[in-house]
């Protein structure tokens, strides 16, 4: 499964940038800028050399660029949607403003970034991706567990911030973004399995 | 009085007879450095004092270094008869490394260092004793009963010889409260009242002869048991807990040890006996007396020191036991159609709660055990726990998406009002829950009096023309008229009742009196006018009102048909009708040509009107006793509520109509989150300091007769989110009926014909309930077990951390009360909930009657 063998890549590259970070806690913004933009590179080139939905009619050079600028304008304003969102959640809002951004960009790039590179600037496409049963092949529906994985992630990275314990990765954000990283590398490792898993089904409905 | 109460739980001075009043009281200078706890503890009782911070686990120098500055210069100075320095680095540093850490080592050093200079700076009259309060386990840590962290140095010093003899090889042990009395002798004050301890003799011998030391030490004694005994007789005399046989053992022993004594020194006086015999008959009185003190000390300990472990565990499974009954009996109720059987469920059902409760009396009194689950910060996070129980009905509706953003930020508001802990020394105490007379600056306190104003007439428009939507406010009735006039009356009371209670006191002068009135009037008013309304309410639930319309057999337009405008207006403008085509069909059987048509405005809604009516008559209420600003968070609370109601009725005709007399898991579940949330939201905790006892006077000026009155207002003032949540929580049972009517209505388009629509809307909105009357009740039943099963979950979580962690040194401080609150709470839920329930079955009733009236008719 050519999945898998991505994935795979995937995860291996990512302890990578761990390491080129210097050290996660200590300088943990420009981790989060290291992690998010090589995250969204490396999504952006396997996009582009795999091109795993050829849209069947060949689309001018104009049309090209208008579907990029679109694509940067929605990912943007994902990244502000997902910063209001976090601050609902319980951030500080005015306190400490980068970090939490920049948390939702790392959020945006595991999550909307995805979908550009996938489904293009296609709300309808989205929507349907992400109802129930609603994925209709291997990558939509790795798509969608891995997106849900980061979510679920950083939203579990979130319990041990009250808690009284004084450690130096209890600190917003950081708790939340390895817990969103944790999640993004636990849904690419689930997704070729699921997909095992459930071939038949997922074969039978993409017919 | 209530307000000594008050004042005594939010201090916790000792106010009970203890060592340092003794000494204060006999003019002794005490001079205290360190902890700054003691300040608490002992309020303006030292001569002298250095406090330093102490809260802080990880600082390890601080308070130390604080001391080792002021201790000798004080202790040279002379300026003192008693110098207690409580060093805290060394407790500290267990806590944060552990007694193996090199920081361990340093600390230790340090204060040996520290005992070998301050030993070169007493004079010869001085003892210095050093003590631990605890050990430590291996960790560090301490609180539980282990014998590492029970037991702990004692180091005493004197500069002249305290032995007669050389100090015994091994050192005995001996327990803390023998410190008290032997100080308090040693200093030559009273012991204190309810001292058990047991003087140490051998500080007492002096340094004369063996004869005379025994003397002394026996005189010593004497006092000490003297004492113990006052202090058992009184003690026996109030309580009951100690074995009465063992007291009279203890009695008999001790008068035995006093005559003997009497004898002894009148021997003694008399010099009728040889040096020998005086040495060993006095020995033997010393033991006897000792014999009276530690049996005295043994059958206190047993009997206050202790958990009745089985009863904790007993009340555990009783709890546990109803919770699984709950459950049970709520997924029986589902799958039961016949209406006997839940008939046979109700007075299960209360019968457990009554288990339920005598159960928590009883773990509640025995041992006063209690919780923790985090309280406050777990809350905060719980209420995202129920969105993810909608992601899976968040299909393409930005209507649902905005309720949910709306929840969230209802959340994320309420975060606005919460009140503090003293365990997060870095948290300030939301400014809202200060009263507003508090407030210095004019320009803040008006405008935000405005804004209370504006909120409370926003609540009470936003009430009514909810009510006007779904065609409730049509009728005479006095209830409706109530809710017309009586409403923004009682709104007219509280606002004037905030305006006079917030205005300064000094800037009114010669009105000074008629103030004092006017605080005790409006509220007085509130409570009157809220109370005629619940008891209207009560009287004449049916918010309904009916037109009898007779038409010829040949009439082809019905009355509601007739009503002329468009759709729109039809659906926003006039009320709802609700057409009961039995009633024609039957009267059209019955009067053959004739025929009578009855429409029914508001009759969907009757029983949400009944129970919205309810809940704003006490919110009323329960504002008028939180401080002004405080109205904000109730604001929310209301907003959050519908919200919830709104989205689970969503879900609800998402999911599509598989179960429509059950309550979903989830919904029962956010609604109670909601409710424990805006328990800290209104500006509560749960510890003691924490209980807002203004509320005790409001409407009253001066203190009460009875302390049952304050007691309720106090308790519904803190309890004020659980009261609204179980008593709005058969809402969740009738919202969706009350919400699918616009939808349904929408899809019929205005020319079908007559027929048809009739056929169609026959059963609309909540009275589709009325449809199946044994469903409707079961469904009733079944959430309220559904409540009671997650509340009593809660619960029961509350009473197994307090029972698991009953030797956790922050028991009587968090777990405890927590505890406390939480059963409280669930009393206060589960009857709130079952008036809740009886309001919807009193307003059944009550249609029923008025469909037998009609029918009659």
């Amino acid at each position: 499964n050519l999945l898998c063998a991505s994935c795979a890549a995937l995860t291996a590259v990512l302890p990578g940038f761990f390491l080129k970070g210097f050290s996660v806690l200590g300088s943990h913004l420009t981790w989060l800028c290291v992690c998010s933009v090589c995250v969204g590179s490396l999504n952006v080139i396997l996009h582009l050399v795999l091109k795993p939905n050829q849209s069947p009619k060949r689309s001018s050079f104009s049309h090209k660029i208008s579907r990029f600028l679109k694509c940067c304008i929605y990912f943007f304003m994902s990244c502000i949607l997902f910063h209001a969102i976090i601050v609902l959640y319980g951030a500080p809002l005015i306190e400490s403003v980068t970090e939490t951004f920049l948390f939702a960009v790392l959020l945006s790039t595991f999550t909307t970034l995805q979908c550009l590179c996938m489904l293009g600037p296609n709300i309808q496409a989205w929507i349907r991706v992400f109802s129930k049963n609603g994925a209709m092949s291997i990558w939509e529906s790795s798509l969608q567990i891995t997106s849900i994985c980061s979510i679920l992630g950083a939203w579990f990275g979130a319990f041990p911030i009250p808690l009284d314990w004084d450690r130096p990765w209890q600190v917003w954000p950081i708790s939340c973004s390895l817990g969103a990283t944790f999640g993004y590398v636990a849904g690419l490792i689930i997704a070729p399995l699921w997909i095992h898993w459930n071939r038949k089904q997922v074969t039978y409905k993409s017919r | 009085t209530f307000i000594d109460v008050g004042s005594n739980f939010a201090t916790y001075a000792i106010q009970e007879d203890n060592l340092l009043a003794q000494l204060v009281q006999n003019g002794r200078r005490v001079v205290f450095m360190g902890d700054d706890t003691w300040e608490g503890l002992f309020p303006k009782k030292f001569f002298r004092s250095y406090f330093f911070p102490s809260f802080n686990v990880k600082d390890l120098h601080t308070v130390d270094d604080g001391i080792l500055q002021h201790l000798y210069p004080t202790v040279d100075s002379g300026e003192w008869d008693v110098l207690i320095a409580h060093f805290l680095g060394v407790d500290h540093c267990g806590h944060k490394h552990g007694p193996d850490h090199p920081e361990m080592a340093k600390k230790l050093t340090q204060m040996n260092e520290m005992l070998r200079s301050l030993v070169d700076h007493l004079g010869n009259d001085t003892l210095l004793l050093v003590a631990g309060d605890h050990g430590m386990t291996e960790t560090g840590d301490h609180g539980g009963d282990s014998e590492k962290e029970v037991n702990a140095a004692l180091f005493v010093y004197s500069r002249t010889p305290l032995f007669g003899s050389g100090p015994p090889e091994e050192p005995e042990t001996i327990p803390q409260v023998n410190l008290v009395p032997t100080v308090a002798l040693l200093l030559g004050v009273p012991i204190p009242y309810s001292n058990i301890g047991e003087v140490m003799a051998e500080l007492f011998s002096g340094d004369g002869d063996a004869v005379s030391a025994a003397l002394q030490q026996l005189s010593v004694y004497h006092i000490n048991a003297k004492q113990v005994d006052r202090f058992l007789h009184s003690y026996s005399l109030v309580a009951q807990d100690l074995p009465a046989e063992q007291l009279q053992r203890l009695q008999e022993l001790f008068s035995g040890a006093v005559e003997e004594h009497t004898q002894l020194l009148a021997q003694v006086q008399g010099a009728t006996l040889v040096p020998l015999e005086l040495e060993s008959r006095l020995g033997s009185l010393i033991s006897h007396f000792q014999r009276y003190l530690r049996e005295a000390r043994a059958v206190c300990t047993q009997s206050w020191a202790r958990f009745h472990s089985l009863r904790m565990v007993g009340g555990c499974v009783l709890i546990a036991a109803s919770c699984l009954l709950c459950y049970v009996a709520s997924e029986l109720a589902a799958s039961s159609d016949s209406f006997y059987r839940s008939c046979l469920l109700y007075p299960l059902l209360w019968g457990l709660m009554g288990a339920i409760l005598l159960g928590l009396a009883h773990v509640f009194t025995q041992e006063g055990l209690d919780l923790l689950l985090g309280g406050r910060l777990t809350v905060p996070e719980s209420p995202k726990q129920q969105l993810l129980g909608f992601s899976s009905y968040r299909r393409e509706i930005w209507y649902l998406l905005c309720l949910v953003a709306m929840l969230l930020l209802c959340v994320r508001l309420s975060g606005f009002f919460h009140q503090c802990r003293e365990e997060i020394p870095q948290c300030r105490p939301s400014l809202f829950l200060s009263p507003l007379a508090s407030l210095r600056s004019t320009r803040a306190k008006n405008l935000f009096y405005l804004l209370c104003v504006a909120l409370l007439v926003g609540l009470v428009y936003a009430v009514r023309s909810w009510l006007r939507h779904y065609g409730n406010l049509n009728s005479s009735d006095p209830l409706v008229l109530f809710v017309r006039w009586g409403f923004p009356l009682v709104a007219l009371c509280i606002t004037c009742y905030w305006a006079v209670a917030s205005s300064a006191d000094d800037s009114l002068g010669k009105l000074q009196e008629l103030v004092q009135v006017a605080v005790v009037a409006f509220p007085w008013a509130v409570y009157g006018l809220t109370s005629m309304g619940l008891l209207l309410l009560l009287c004449n639930p049916m918010t309904v009102f009916a037109k009898d319309t007779r038409e010829s057999a040949g009439s082809i337009v019905t009355p509601y048909l007739g009503v002329p405008g468009s759709e729109v207006d039809f659906l926003h403008v006039i009320p709802q009708i609700y057409k009961r085509m039995q009633e024609s069909q039957k009267s059209r059987l019955e009067r053959g040509s004739s025929r009578a048509t009855v429409a029914a405005y508001g009759l969907g809604s009757v029983y949400s009107a009944a129970l919205v009516i309810a809940l704003t008559l006490l919110g009323f209420l329960l504002m008028l006793l939180h401080s002004e600003r405080l109205s904000f968070a109730f604001l929310l609370l209301f907003l959050e509520a519908f919200v919830l109601l709104h989205i689970h009725s969503c879900a609800r005709g998402l999911a599509g109509d598989a179960e429509p007399f059950s309550v979903p898991w989830y919904a029962v579940i956010s609604w109670l989150l909601a409710a424990s949330q805006f328990f800290y939201s209104t500006g509560h905790q749960p510890i003691f300091p924490a209980i807002h006892w203004n509320a005790a006077f409001v409407g009253f000026h001066l203190d009460h007769s009875t302390n049952l009155l304050p007691a309720v207002l106090v308790g519904a003032n803190t309890f004020a989110s659980h009261i609204l949540f179980a008593v709005g929580c058969p809402l969740l049972l009738l919202w969706p009926f009350v919400c699918e009517m616009p939808n349904s209505q929408r899809k019929k388009p205005k020319k079908e014909s007559r027929e048809e629509l009739q056929e169609v809307q026959e059963h609309m909105m909540e009275m589709r309930l009325r449809e199946s009357p044994e469903k409707f009740s079961t469904a009733l039943l079944q959430l309220g077990l559904k409540y009671l099963f997650v509340l009593g979950t809660q619960l029961l979580a509350c009473v197994c951390a307090a029972m698991i962690l009953r030797r956790h040194l922050m028991v009587w401080k968090v777990f405890a009360p927590k505890f406390l609150f939480e059963s409280l709470g669930f009393v206060v839920s589960s009857i709130c909930l079952l008036l809740g329930i009886s309001l919807v079955m009193r307003v059944d009733c009550a249609v029923s009657a008025w469909f037998s009236q009609l029918r009659l008719r």
